[in-house]
């Protein structure tokens, strides 16, 4: 398949007060063409930085990309400047935000705010704009898309207006559509209908989608390929089915097993991950979980863990797969989901050390 | 069967009353809470379930109905002792653990605000280690009594507001989305010290929120909330094996589960009311269509129901 993204240890800091924030450390992953990579992780965890760093969206000064490559189209884009990324963005790559309330501009008809990318971007005329914007709209799914276009933002509620979002992000046909939780400030049957559309749309236009939520269950939905992000770094990457019945990393078994299921009338007790997410002014030496990690070993507090490789596809950065590690059981919440998954390596393979 | 804490009686908060953008925000709903359980509230944005607590701890003033609190109505005249009084049985957490605290007072001065207003500490000493074993039971400790709600991060201010709900020694809590702004990690974390200080302490809760699968993991039972009205009310575990209202069915069949396998086959089903197709003569009201299952249906809805009910 065609590689359509490729970033390479991407490093991000901001600079504050307090001293440097290192909000990215060292994030790699690639991204297919009609791919969905979704990226999970708390507040913090630089999933959000990460996508924004990937339109350069992200204020400079103070933010600064220290290091690394993002390759898009075999491109890289980290060194094109302002005018130059003005042609990507909305054309190339585009963008839904997670507020629809407030990513609209109040003072400009919907219609309007998509005939801008189209006549920017694709150098329509005005009308031919106008009748593309009406058929966009019908196509997310707003009925009576005639009157709608001369509508304003504050006549339309908020799954309608993240409906009109996601047309502006479409109308230039993108390649690459970034998802930074879409779907977080609607209710749950809004949000069925916006994930279905999505990936109507996606087999439609074959774009591919960066999905970026901290609902697992979003992301079972949606999510071709999954990237666990902890403290500015992808501890655990794999396939969606990797990720949900084949973890390695005791953060994700963290986060799956502190979700109630639906299907299990027992009420025992939730499996909390304790603490909370570490200050990246000054990272932790070693493991950054490990100060919350039930299963960290001496060695986590002192040295950086390396990424293995257990699958053709799935990566984990622990010092659990080390063939010196003692075996341990995840969480039983998890172990219930756990399942032999053919494409696993009999060994998991060291693919890079750690910092 | 358990004591009746609280008993609503055909609830009503209309907002705009007399103008033409009129809004039945709650409109007429009955259900009674039991002492020492979890009643679960869910519903969309706007359906009004927020409301519901809110007139229930009389922010609100209702616009008709009763609310019985222990046997005595929460709305209506009161002198101010009495209201004190009631004020210290039931309290309230609320969503936002940022724009719930006071920016200005310590946290010290937080929790121990209603122990003032109450007058609950003999002696500033006495204040203080209240305050301090507020502070341990929820989790924090000691030296954080003198930091401002600045100094902590989101899972540990819904634990300050927790602390001050706990402070003057309620009976029934309200907690209107305590989770819903915090991180997956830290819900999970939040939501077990209120089990636990529900073993502890016996308190008895109304938990109103979103998302349905932690509500069914807290709950003991479920109330559905749709446009202003009870649309469904049973058990936990009987309202997700038996959903019975088509709007309960269409919300449950709409959570995202944490299973790629179930998500790829997944039916989401959508609810429109008028598949009800109620005429005039229609006694719409809430029907038990099996033990302490309730639906808001129509006589003829409810004989098919009760038909379709598997036990």
């Amino acid at each position: 398949m065609e590689k359509i993204l490729e970033v390479k240890d991407l490093e991000v800091s901001f600079q504050t007060y307090g001293g440097s924030v290192k909000a990215v450390r060292g994030v790699s992953f690639d991204l297919h063409k009609g791919e969905t990579l979704a990226i999970v992780g708390e507040s913090g965890s630089g999933k959000s930085v990460t996508s924004q760093t990937i339109m350069k969206l992200i204020p400079m000064p103070p933010g600064k990309i220290t290091g690394g490559q993002i390759l898009f189209n075999g491109e890289d884009i980290v060194p094109k400047t302002d005018k130059q990324m003005q042609k990507i963005r909305g054309k190339e790559i585009s963008m839904i935000f997670q507020d629809p309330m407030t990513s609209l501009n109040p003072t400009m008809k919907v219609g309007y705010q998509i005939m801008e990318v189209l006549i920017k971007h694709q150098n329509m005329s005005k009308q031919a704009a106008k009748a593309r914007a009406i058929e966009l709209l019908s196509l997310v799914g707003i009925p009576m898309p005639e009157r709608r276009v001369n509508q304003y933002p504050h006549e339309f509620s908020g799954g309608m207006r993240q409906r009109v979002m996601i047309a502006i992000a479409l109308a230039a046909n993108p390649k690459l559509l970034i998802a930074d939780e879409p779907t977080t400030a609607l209710d749950v049957t809004i949000q069925a209908q916006i994930l279905d559309l999505m990936k109507d749309l996606q087999s439609k236009m074959d774009t591919s989608i960066i999905f970026i939520t901290h609902d697992l269950g979003v992301v079972a939905n949606v999510a071709d390929r999954v990237a666990v992000m902890y403290a500015g770094q992808i501890v655990e990457m794999g396939t969606v089915d990797e990720i949900f019945y084949d973890p390695r990393h005791p953060y994700t078994w963290g986060l799956l097993a502190s979700m109630p299921s639906l299907d299990n009338d027992d009420k025992a007790e939730l499996a909390a991950i304790p603490g909370t997410p570490p200050d990246l002014t000054n990272p932790p030496k070693g493991d950054a979980f490990a100060a919350r990690n039930n299963y960290a070993l001496a060695i986590d507090f002192e040295e950086e863990p390396p990424m293995y490789q257990i699958s053709e596809t799935h990566f984990a950065k622990t010092w659990l797969l080390h063939p010196d590690a003692p075996k341990v059981e995840p969480p039983d919440a998890v172990k219930k989901r756990m399942r032999q998954l053919s494409s696993a390596f009999k060994q998991p393979v060291l693919v890079k050390e750690g910092n | 069967m358990a004591k009746k804490l609280l008993e609503i009686k055909n609830l009503k908060q209309h907002f705009n009353i007399g103008k033409p953008n009129l809004v039945k925000a709650v409109d007429g709903i009955t259900f009674d809470i039991y002492k020492g359980e979890t009643l679960g509230l869910v519903g969309e944005s706007g359906c009004g379930k927020s409301t519901t607590g809110r007139t229930i701890i009389r922010l609100y003033d209702a616009t008709d109905g009763q609310v019985l609190f222990s046997g005595e109505d929460v709305h209506g005249k009161k002198s101010s002792k009495e209201l004190k009084n009631f004020n210290r049985k039931m309290q309230m957490i609320f969503q936002d653990p940022y724009a719930s605290l006071n920016p200005r007072m310590t946290v010290a001065d937080i929790i121990a605000e209603g122990i003032d207003i109450h007058g609950l500490a003999n002696s500033k000493k006495d204040r203080m280690e209240r305050v301090y074993q507020l502070l341990e039971t929820v989790g924090l400790n000691k030296e954080h009594a003198n930091r401002y709600p600045h100094e902590f991060s989101g899972g540990q201010r819904q634990r300050i507001g927790i602390a001050r709900a706990l402070a003057v020694e309620p009976d029934f809590i309200i907690a209107d989305e305590p989770i819903s702004a915090l991180d997956v990690s830290i819900q999970a974390q939040v939501v077990n010290l209120l089990k636990k200080l529900q073993r502890e302490k016996g308190l008895t809760y109304l938990f109103i929120a979103h998302d349905l699968s932690m509500v069914k993991y807290i709950s003991d039972r479920i109330g559905v909330m749709y446009f202003g009205k009870l649309v469904e009310l049973a058990t936990a575990e009987d309202l997700y094996n038996n959903p019975m209202h088509p709007y309960t069915q269409s919300l449950l069949s709409a959570i995202p589960l944490p299973d790629p396998d179930t998500e790829r086959t997944r039916k989401r089903k959508s609810y429109d009311p008028k598949v009800h197709n109620y005429s005039e003569k229609d006694k719409v009201e809430m029907r038990e269509i099996a033990p302490g299952h309730f639906v808001y249906c129509s006589e003829k809805e409810a004989n098919q129901y009760k038909a379709q009910y598997v036990k």
